[in-house]
């Protein structure tokens, strides 16, 4: 089936089986890399990304269903002369990630979240990502993360 | 992990849908937000041949003051029934507990159709409707039909839907200012209940829902029956196991899922009372 998906801002059309992922057709068609496929089971939330400005689970949404839509990776958040996007720069300023592999997923969940209650305390981080596991377990940084960037978008 | 090849058709209405499905047979599924049939997919514990998407009928996507009832289109989605003002304010038990169903990105794609027509026992509104009595409205080939929500469950993943029957419409009773809870217990934020209770209790009588409690949603008529006939909430607690017929996994054996009933019974109508 032929779908045409705004990644980031650029239209891309390609013909996918209607079982391919969303996931996959990021990673695969696409040839975006920066959404990792984490537990594949809609549990880790190594995959976040944004479809229609929220943030979505891109292992448990079939590519098809995002057909017509927008999705935003984490490649598409940073300024297109590298400037990051502040929730970026907060994770970089508060060490908030160690091995890394969590990271993509956690500032798609984040930014998502602060569209959604930009004032949030750090409870509301903590339950805002419960949706997101890092499994360093460095939670402490990362949620010191976010509300730096919530703090800087006031 | 990836599904088993199926096709894929999409519908732009409810009755186009219902056509789809009546023309692709007992081996089509509808797909809603698809968080509960996409991971079975994927384990390939289901394999149905043609999906039939049903997530652009966006004209089921609402939640409307119905008078004595709040009107919910069965596409609409968890977030939106966590931050429904009109549901905290008429129906606070549900918008709640739509607020503990999975995690925020779970609850940006699942809707309240989908996890009602799935069946689930251990999904957190299933139960949550049933304990506040609501009717669910199905939509067939030949019109609309009302099902009372004690009436839906048949089995586990089993209703009384016919495969070619659509859900449409959930209607919940306002709540009247009655008092109310919902107690999850899990191990992980993000988990299914191991054991969940929704009640509420007020001048109408009561309503208790129990999750994960046996091959369907529960309710817990032995607990409000008590209540009724004047019992206090530690010994309506007592009557929590009644009705239940727990299963033993890798979470909670059987005992144990029954003192879990009887204590977050208890919590909740505590809750509910104060």
């Amino acid at each position: 089936m032929e779908i045409s998906v705004t990644v980031n801002g650029v239209v891309h059309t390609a013909d996918v089986e209607p079982r391919t992922l969303l996931v996959q057709y990021v990673r695969e068609h696409v040839g975006l890399t920066g959404t990792n496929i984490g537990c594949d089971t809609s549990s880790c939330g190594a995959c976040s990304l944004h479809l229609n400005g929220e943030a979505v689970k891109s292992c448990t949404v079939l590519a098809v269903q995002a057909d017509g839509q927008e999705l935003t990776t984490i490649e598409g958040l940073a300024d297109a002369d590298g400037t990051l996007h502040p929730m970026q720069q907060a994770f970089q300023d508060n060490h908030g990630l160690q091995c890394g592999y969590c990271t993509p997923g956690m500032v798609m969940a984040a930014t998502s979240l602060l569209k959604e209650n930009p004032n949030p305390t750090e409870r509301e981080v903590r339950i805002g990502l419960e949706g997101n596991l890092c499994r360093c377990t460095g939670y402490h940084n990362i949620v010191q993360s976010v509300l730096a960037a919530a703090g800087g978008a006031q | 992990m990836i599904p088993a090849a199926f096709d894929y058709v999409r519908a732009g209405s409810a009755e186009e849908a219902i056509s789809l499905i009546g023309e692709h047979g007992e081996d089509a599924k509808f797909l809603a937000g698809g968080h509960s049939l996409l991971p079975l997919m994927k384990l390939r514990l289901a394999q149905p041949t043609v999906l039939v998407d049903i997530g652009r009928v966006n004209d089921l996507s609402y939640i409307n003051d119905a008078g004595d009832h709040i009107a919910i289109g069965a596409l609409t989605r968890h977030m939106d029934i966590e931050n429904s003002d009109l549901l905290r304010q008429h129906v606070p038990l549900l918008a709640h507990a739509a607020s503990h169903v999975g995690d925020p990105q779970v609850r940006h794609r699942g809707t309240l159709g989908g996890t009602i027509a799935h069946a689930d026992p251990a999904s957190d509104l299933p139960a949550t409707t049933l304990a506040l009595g609501a009717t669910y409205v199905a939509q067939g080939p030949n019109g609309t039909r009302e099902i009372a929500a004690a009436d839906f469950y048949e089995g586990f993943l089993t209703s009384a839907l016919a495969p070619d029957e659509m859900l449409t419409e959930i209607r919940v009773p306002k709540m009247n200012g009655a008092g109310w809870s919902f107690q999850k217990f899990n191990r992980r934020a993000q988990d299914w209940a191991i054991v969940g209770v929704a009640a509420w209790s007020g001048d109408a009588g009561s309503g208790v829902g129990l999750v994960n409690m046996g091959s369907v949603p529960i309710l817990a008529t032995d607990v409000s029956e008590a209540l009724a006939s004047g019992a206090s909430i530690d010994d309506a607690a007592e009557q929590a196991n009644a009705q239940t017929d727990p299963q033993a996994d890798i979470n909670a054996s059987v005992e144990y899922r029954q003192h879990l009933a009887r204590v977050l019974v208890k919590r909740a109508l505590t809750e509910a009372a104060g």
